[in-house]
């Protein structure tokens, strides 16, 4: 097989940080390259400037023998490379159409082809199974339709090279079957194609070849055939994993009833009727594609919302006041979607952050509410040795702990109150797998020690190995829970797309 | 109280409102290229008032008026062009660099005025655009007087709103420009240059602000004086709003602003007796603020207005 593309020697520096050391690698006509590593491992600052994004401080790219003018996207979509970004770059102003032909012209040329356009649109669609509506606005399509749209832009471009950057993010199962089936037909037309992601699934599932990158640096190469699961995550992480263990234990008594609460505001996702029973020592799972309420019921839960209809009860009878902190008195955690937004201050100190939810506590203050520093830092210490929070010091500021640590701050200032409910939304969203092992253990943990979790999880692998039961979230409505054992990824997958809700 | 509403049955009164609607028109599709491509220029009101010296001074000092016109249009790029290299090329607060430009260009334009003309106290006049009437169609009893009976430069102002609409839908760089200003990354994907769109977008309307500035002195005055723009490029500012953003939609706004305040005169008279003539001026002002709160519930803004954008970096 002919090679396509060389990288040689490629460093980045970002400050003192080298997002990219020394990195090479070939691409393969047609062939299907993974590129694996945790967040901030440089996978994304590599294709950036394979793209033409970024300019490297030294190294060469080689693209069918031309040398790629670095920092210049025009002459990388020239060569033949195309990129579908993580974050999808379409105008949502703009109809399909509009968003894919943009850049085929001099934009002071006078005339702007659509007819033609559409024609070879519809073709390529056709050729590659990738249904789309031409002149619907973009802000009226779902995240596949838009992912659909992002490819086709980089086909009607001629591309040889396709960059696929985290493409399976925000996609039901079903919709990435489609997706690597798509792959799978570019690859029998000649094209070559760059997938970035950590699921590792995926990855033995679609690529050819791997190459693993850890803190900038390539650690790795490897055929998929010749390699399994737990060896990559090794190599990715750099150690052993220790994955969780389920053990499962008895329910306990009910903690928590839902009876036909409905939420219905234009601020937020509505939800109608939706009925849910907890109880302790129970993880019940709540799947569903992103934006379908489980944010909404997450915030009804914890007390941000309050249900236009129907009723929360606490522990059989109990009905209380919506808020917070009434919330949390009954003994709720809550661990929010965003992190870094909702969840911690990131300017303000770790051990502030610690303490933040324990300020009624009297051991951390004094009578006149003045903070006892001594107590504080004690406290804040103790969470991060017991919930290994990996940090240079409490005085450090939140927002440079990585995405892992935070989360396992937060759920740690939780664990420290022994709550009866978690709320835990989205929990190991954007970790690595090391740090997913991490919080999925403390949430087993949690369980063992009685509490009852409602864990709301787009990663169907997670849902099923951690939860007891599992529901399915679709369009504000709540299916009845199915015990996780009995069930499996293509039955939520299928009703996560709607199958079984009126 | 009839009276009140024969008012509209008037040509004069069309004609007045297509008078008075001319600058603002320029001035907001000028605006509206600018906020499509993600900048507001608020400049516009420095912009309009330099547009409206340099266009009146070139005639006064012997060029003819098509001349000035052009004159209006080159200061007014230049002046674009200083506005985007902060707000596009550096990134600077679009708010600060745009009350910044507003500053300078209308203090500038009132000191080169004076360099110029030091002596004079009373305003010198120059021999404005004359109307003049469209063959055939200008006969026709209302209709003519009200419509084809204009300056050329009035009906270059409505060539403009049609070539904007043109450009906007028709072109590569109208989508480029509405791009920028939607989603710069998208337009960085396809190997467009954000910035290169940006400047022009910026340049390109500012040019049209200036030669909106320019229609005062060279069409419906004959005279410059200090303060004569006197909150239109600030009413351009919010009609872009009502237009949602639309060249088309801008001409409508322009149209109805403009006829409120051509009433208002006209009420004026006849009411002047028993309601404040205060009253009367306002009456635009406010009628526009209830229109722009009804129509503003629907627009939605692009969304990388004023937002800057930057190569190279961690999104």
């Amino acid at each position: 097989m002919t090679t396509l593309l060389k990288v040689e020697k490629i460093t980045k520096k970002f400050g003192n940080l080298y997002a990219n050391d020394q990195i090479s690698f070939e691409v393969k006509k047609s062939e299907v390259l993974a590129i694996l590593g945790e967040n901030g491992a440089g996978k994304t600052t590599l294709m950036n400037i394979l793209f033409g994004h970024y300019t490297p401080d030294s190294g060469n790219v080689n693209f069918e023998g031309n040398a790629i003018e670095f920092g210049n996207t025009n002459n990388a979509i020239k060569l033949g490379i195309g990129m579908v970004h993580q974050h999808f770059t379409l105008a949502e102003n703009l109809t399909a159409l509009e968003n894919i032909i943009i850049g085929r012209q001099s934009i002071f040329s006078l005339t702007l082809p659509k007819r033609n356009a559409r024609v070879k649109i519809l073709e390529l669609s056709k050729k590659f199974g990738l249904p789309i509506d031409p002149d619907e606005l973009v802000a009226n399509l779902s995240v596949s339709e838009k992912q659909r749209i992002e490819i086709l832009k980089t086909l009607f471009l001629d591309c040889k090279l396709l960059i696929l950057d985290e493409p399976t993010a925000a996609l039901t199962p079903q919709e990435t079957d489609a997706l690597f089936s798509t792959i799978r037909n570019m690859i029998k037309t000649g094209l070559s194609v760059i997938l970035i992601s950590h699921k590792l699934n995926e990855i033995l599932a679609v690529s050819d070849r791997i190459i693993v990158l850890r803190n900038g640096s390539s650690v790795g190469e490897i055929d998929t055939n010749s390699t399994d699961r737990e060896k990559i995550a090794e190599m990715i992480v750099g150690k052993k994993i220790d994955y969780p263990k389920k053990t499962k234990i008895p329910k306990k008594s009910k903690v928590l009833s839902l009876i036909d609460v409905s939420y219905k505001k234009p601020d937020a996702p509505n939800l109608s009727k939706v009925n849910l029973d907890l109880y302790g020592g129970q993880i019940l799972g709540i799947a569903g594609v992103a934006g379908n309420g489980q944010t909404t019921l997450a915030k009804i839960l914890s007390g941000h919302f309050k249900p236009t209809q129907g009723k929360i009860i606490f522990e059989e009878a109990k009905s209380v006041h919506t808020s917070p902190k009434s919330f949390m008195d009954l003994g709720v955690a809550y661990i929010p979607e965003d992190r870094n937004s909702d969840g911690i201050v990131g300017d303000m100190e770790i051990w502030e952050n610690a303490i933040m939810t324990e300020m009624d506590d009297p051991f951390l203050r004094n009578s006149l509410g003045i903070i006892n520093k001594k107590t504080s830092f004690d406290r804040s210490e103790n969470l991060c040795e017991t919930y290994d929070v990996r940090m240079q010091s409490i005085r450090q500021r939140s927002r440079l702990l990585s995405g892992g640590n935070v989360q396992k701050l937060l759920l740690g200032r939780w664990l420290m109150r022994k709550p009866k409910i978690i709320i835990a939304c989205q929990p190991t969203r954007g970790l690595d797998e090391g740090a997913i092992a991490s919080i999925q253990k403390l949430l087993l943990e949690a369980q063992q020690n009685g509490s009852a979790i409602i864990l709301i999880s787009e990663d169907l692998d997670e849902l099923l190995t951690i939860s007891d039961d599992i529901s399915v979230m679709y369009k504000g409505m709540l299916s009845n829970p199915t015990e996780s054992s009995s069930t499996n990824k293509l039955s939520i997958g299928l009703q996560m797309a709607g199958d079984g809700f009126l | 109280m009839i009276e009140f509403i024969e008012i509209i049955f008037t040509a004069g009164f069309w004609a007045a409102t297509i008078r008075i609607a001319c600058p603002l028109i320029l001035a907001t599709i000028g605006e509206v290229l600018c906020e499509r491509a993600g900048v507001l220029n608020l400049g516009i009101e420095g912009i309009m008032s330099i547009g409206a010296m340099v266009g009146w001074m070139t005639v006064f000092l012997g060029a003819d008026l098509y001349t000035g016109i052009l004159a209006a249009l080159i200061i007014g790029g230049i002046f674009g062009l200083i506005h985007a290299i902060f707000t596009v090329y550096l990134g600077a607060s679009q708010h600060v660099t745009g009350i910044g430009i507003t500053m300078l260009a209308s203090s500038l334009g009132f000191f080169c005025f004076k360099l110029i003309l030091p002596a004079s106290t009373t305003p010198p006049k120059i021999k404005p655009f004359q109307p003049i009437d469209i063959p055939f169609l200008s006969e026709l009893p209302f209709l003519g007087p009200a419509f084809f009976q204009h300056t050329p430069f009035t009906y270059l102002a409505i060539l403009v709103v049609i070539f904007a609409f043109w450009l906007m839908n028709s072109t590569p760089l109208g989508l480029s420009i509405k791009m920028a200003g939607e989603n710069p990354m998208a337009l960085e994907a396809q190997g467009i240059d954000v910035f290169l769109v940006r400047t022009i977008a910026v340049v390109l309307g500012s040019a049209l602000m200036a030669v909106g500035g320019a229609y005062l002195t060279l069409s419906a005055f004959d005279a410059f004086y200090f303060g004569m723009i006197n909150g239109r490029g600030w009413i351009a500012i919010a009609l872009v709003i009502f237009a949602s953003w639309k060249p088309e939609r801008a001409l409508m706004g322009a149209l109805l602003f403009a006829g409120l305040d051509a009433y208002q005169v006209r009420a004026q008279q006849l009411a002047g007796a028993i309601i404040p003539y205060q009253f009367f001026l306002m009456l635009p002002f406010l009628l526009s603020i209830v229109a722009m709160v009804i129509a503003a519930k629907r627009t939605r803004y692009p969304k990388a207005l004023l937002i800057p954008f930057r190569r190279g970096e961690r999104h």
